[in-house]
């Protein structure tokens, strides 16, 4: 298990006039919580293996009082775990024994949807789905769709730079948002990008997002809309193999073809979705693809008819067509339906998210399935294709002693391996707790203080979100200093021009 | 001034650690095309990336490719070309704009500036296609971010900060980007004799129809007439073009359901192909005002639907000043008269009432002492700005003062 730091005996001794200081910033009584009921609520996110009861939590409202919280918690050195809807996966939610958790599920508005210039204003705790379903009957939607979609907070999103399934042709978080208004450790209120494109300056929206709530609590998003396709088809591709998927998802994008999504499961993974919810999946496959395509008519036409000839010539043994919308919804059912279908079948599971080159899949899946019978763990594979996105489920029983130990110590090789052929620890749920130790595994130690160092440019006395992302915490002191080398003079048979 | 062609990272290393030690401030250049963008600063020694050349890795089938940062795009554009590839986000060529010759941009260049041409709108900017970055910061480090994979959110987003950061932050050795296919075909709808307000309407509504609309601009009529295109050279009209790509059947089906939507709007024409590449080439790279280099030259970013109110606004306060229209309308490019100097920054940044920046891409080197090239932030940004940049480089050895004033006491 992941060390959280160690709780500050000195802030747990002021938690009384913690409270009383923090229930004259919010007004709504129920705004602060103390009790250890109303604590339980926030104690874990997604990543529930990890549990922690917070010192406090606060509710706010307003802008002003999320500001004042910050700006009192800086003056009395206490840390601050922002939360969106506690769906994240890596617990980057996660609350400190000795910190304030600040829940911003009341700011839930859509404050402005403006088709003149195609964006939605919109306050963080508002759903993912609920800006698509404000701006649905218009034909508008808002693309990035992780499969949380439906609880996951758009704060949340951009905290952790949410991908989906559709990320290969619509991009992730970063790429579909054009402004951001966050609130600084200090107080401050400051507005990133708006509704026009591109930075003035650096680029600081761009490293907000997916900086894991460790840089500022973001308080507006301003997202991109684009208009609903005009048909959306998909297919389902089986194979012999998972080799033949992987050359076939390969040669689709090869020939120019950019699927609106690409997905893959695995044996056990087609096996367990199809038993749960009757997708109408073939079950004599080792692989199978979902591939969908979005566009006019013609459009879908002629790439699908491309896609079943490369799909033949990759020997793909099934290959079915969606013939209604019901149709494609049920081909999606079963894939969106992967993880709690794995959850009904074993009593715990935890899903791992590597990202590696697509041409290293074939020996990725190998070794893992050499990785499970070493450690005698099932796991079941789901596959954002296009993009390399993998998301092992590793099956076990927290109620066998050990077993959530040696699951933790496989999902580690996992991302080890992927690195290892040149992908990295995580391309969605975000680093969190669950993968900080493993952060050396990909950036050496002076990369890491390098990264290190941006936060000190937005919060010097690292209060926010701490313990999360990086596995040693630095003092910002410590991190500036540095070393000059005596001043030999450069290659002096360098050319000069 | 001392000036260095370093082809090796050891060599980049040691160059960075002479100006460590002996407090040297380095300009930092790959082919020199946009040199002069930017607020001028007194150097000591110029480091030139031209040598760190060639593409190190590209594997079409996972849409990715690596290149040194020295690598001139035109061999980019061709290795990828021979895969039926290229960059998406259409970057431009300043060279000839700023009075220098075409084709030397470099790819670390392009990432270094966050240029993007007239498919920004569709498939993102420079800063979306950065996936990883290899290089050194001002503390003489190696440095490396990023990765080569499309899905990436280990750590912190650095690739987005070292795109736009003008060589402030570290200096790249290497490249990782997102390529994707060339469109079978490419479509350009003409509407001809549309005013600004109207064609901003267009271009909304062609943006806000199901058809991915791949490039949206508007040319008044004397910007037109610089064309080397003659449907929009010799029309003697103003000319709203809306661009669209794909397949055969898909680029066809769109031109035609484009062309059915406007038909009311005036006569319409379309370009196919090459004449249409070329179009948007003379559009991205503002080849409009090539000519007169006399003009200073900006771009300006905003909300599109701002654009006519802004316009206006602007034409009645400047005398003499040229302009087009790209991005839908969320980027104009005006040309003002030498005469109007800092008149002239001070309306087109006190117009933007909606949010926006105005950049000086063109302008003398007096100008640019007397006008900040880049859109002045507020004191907080202009802070945390100075503390990311306290954190890459301390010294302030790379580019220092290109973007902004160095701030006393920071340094």
């Amino acid at each position: 298990m992941v060390l959280m730091p160690k709780p500050n005996p000195e802030v747990l001794a002021k938690r009384g006039m913690l409270v009383a200081g923090l229930r004259r910033i919010v007004h709504s009584p129920e705004g602060v919580i103390d009790e250890e009921a109303g604590l339980r609520a926030f104690e874990c996110d997604g990543l529930s293996a990890y549990r922690q009861l917070p010192m406090i939590a606060v509710l706010p409202e307003t802008k002003q009082e999320i500001a004042e919280i910050l700006k009192y918690c800086a003056a009395e050195k206490v840390n601050v775990v922002p939360r969106g809807a506690g769906t994240s996966l890596s617990g980057g939610a996660l609350p400190l024994a000795d910190g304030v958790l600040l829940g911003l599920g009341k700011f839930n508005k859509i404050v402005e949807v403006d088709y003149d210039n195609r964006c939605a204003v919109v306050q963080p705790g508002v759903t993912n789905l609920a800006i698509t379903d404000a701006v649905k009957s218009d034909g508008f939607y808002y693309a990035p769709d992780p499969s949380s979609q439906i609880a996951c907070t758009i704060g949340g999103n951009i905290a952790e730079n949410s991908g989906g399934v559709h990320c290969l042709k619509y991009g992730l978080t970063t790429n579909n948002v054009l402004g951001v208004e966050m609130i600084t450790m200090e107080g401050e209120i400051i507005q990133l990008g708006g509704k026009h494109l591109d930075a003035e300056g650096y680029d600081l929206m761009g490293v907000v997002t997916g900086s894991e709530g460790l840089l500022g609590v973001i308080t507006e998003v301003t997202v991109r809309l684009l208009k609903s396709p005009e048909h959306i088809t998909a297919q389902l591709i089986g194979f012999p193999s998972s080799e033949q998927a992987g050359e076939c998802v390969g040669k689709i994008i090869g020939s120019g073809i950019i699927p609106a999504g690409m997905e893959m499961m695995d044996r056990y993974a087609i096996h367990a979705a199809e038993e749960f919810c009757h997708a109408g999946y073939p079950l004599d496959v080792e692989a199978l693809l979902i591939v969908e395509l979005d566009g006019p008519i013609v459009e879908i036409e002629h790439n699908n008819a491309a896609i079943e000839k490369i799909a033949g010539e990759c020997g793909a043994t099934v290959i079915k067509q969606s013939q209604s919308e019901k149709e494609r919804m049920a081909f999606w059912a079963g894939r969106k339906a992967a993880f709690p279908a794995i959850g009904r079948i074993s009593p715990d599971y935890m899903c791992m998210d590597g990202t590696i080159p697509r041409s290293q899949l074939p020996k990725v899946l190998a070794r893992m399935k050499e990785l499970s019978e070493h450690y005698g763990l099932r796991v079941a594979n789901v596959f954002h294709a296009g993009d390399g996105n993998l998301h092992p489920l590793i099956l076990f029983d927290a109620n066998i002693p050990g077993d959530l130990e040696k699951c933790e110590q496989f999902g580690a090789d996992i991302l080890k391996l992927c690195v290892a052929v040149g992908g990295v620890l995580t391309g969605e749920h975000g680093v969190g707790v669950e993968k900080r130790d493993l952060m050396g595994e990909m950036f050496s130690e002076d990369d890491l203080k390098q990264q290190q160092r941006l936060k000190c440019a937005f919060d010097p006395e690292g209060r926010l979100n701490p313990g999360k992302v990086f596995p040693i915490l630095h003092r910002c002191a410590e991190l500036g200093k540095m070393h000059v080398h005596n001043g030999e003079l450069p290659f002096p048979d360098l050319p000069r021009f | 001034m001392e000036k260095f062609n370093v082809s090796t990272s050891e060599q980049l290393q040691e160059v960075l650690q002479w100006a460590l030690a002996d407090k040297r401030r380095l300009s930092i250049n790959g082919g020199g095309s946009k040199a002069t963008v930017g607020r001028p600063f007194d150097a000591d020694a110029e480091i030139r990336m031209t040598d760190f050349q060639g593409v190190e890795m590209h594997e079409p089938a996972e849409l990715v490719m690596q290149a040194k940062a020295g690598s001139r795009l035109t061999d980019i554009v061709k290795t990828l070309d021979e895969s039926r590839q290229k960059l998406a986000f259409s970057p431009p060529d300043y060279g000839p704009l700023l009075g220098k010759g075409a084709d030397l941009s470099t790819i670390g260049g392009v990432f270094a500036c966050n240029l993007s041409g007239s498919s920004r709108i569709k498939t993102g900017g420079a800063r979306d296609h950065l996936l990883g970055v290899k290089g050194f910061t001002g503390r003489g480090q190696a440095f490396q971010t990023g990765s080569r994979v499309m899905k990436n959110v280990t750590g912190y987003d650095l690739c987005k900060l070292i795109t736009g950061s003008y060589g402030t932050l570290a200096v790249c050795t290497s490249l990782t980007f997102k390529v994707l296919p060339k469109a079978d075909k490419t479509r350009t709808v003409l509407i001809y004799g549309q005013q600004p307000g109207e064609a901003v309407e267009t271009l909304r509504d062609a943006m806000s129809s199901i058809h991915e609309v791949s490039a949206a601009a508007y040319l008044p009529k004397t910007i037109a007439g610089r064309s080397d295109i003659k449907f929009v050279s010799d029309a003697g009209e103003a000319v709203t073009a809306i661009s669209v790509e794909g397949s055969g059947p898909s680029a066809e089906f769109r031109c035609g359901a484009l062309r059915s939507m406007f038909d009311t709007c005036g006569a319409i024409e379309e370009l196919h192909g090459r004449r249409s590449d070329q179009l948007w080439r003379f559009i991205s790279d503002a080849g409009a005002f090539v000519e007169d280099q006399s003009t200073n030259v900006w771009r300006v970013s905003m909300p599109p639907s701002e654009a006519p109110e802004y316009l206006s606004k602007v034409e009645a306060l400047l005398t003499g000043t040229e302009y087009y229209l790209d991005w839908a309308g969320g980027l104009i490019w005006i040309s003002v008269p030498k005469s109007a100097d800092l008149a002239g920054s001070k309306v087109l940044r006190e117009s933007l009432k909606a949010g926006g920046h105005a950049t000086l891409i063109r302008g003398t080197e007096e100008v640019r002492k007397l006008i900040s090239p880049f859109h002045p932030q507020n004191s907080v940004l202009t802070r945390i700005s100075e503390s990311i940049r306290e954190g890459f480089d301390p010294s302030r050895i790379l580019n220092p003062g290109r973007m902004y004033p160095i701030i006393d006491g920071m340094n």
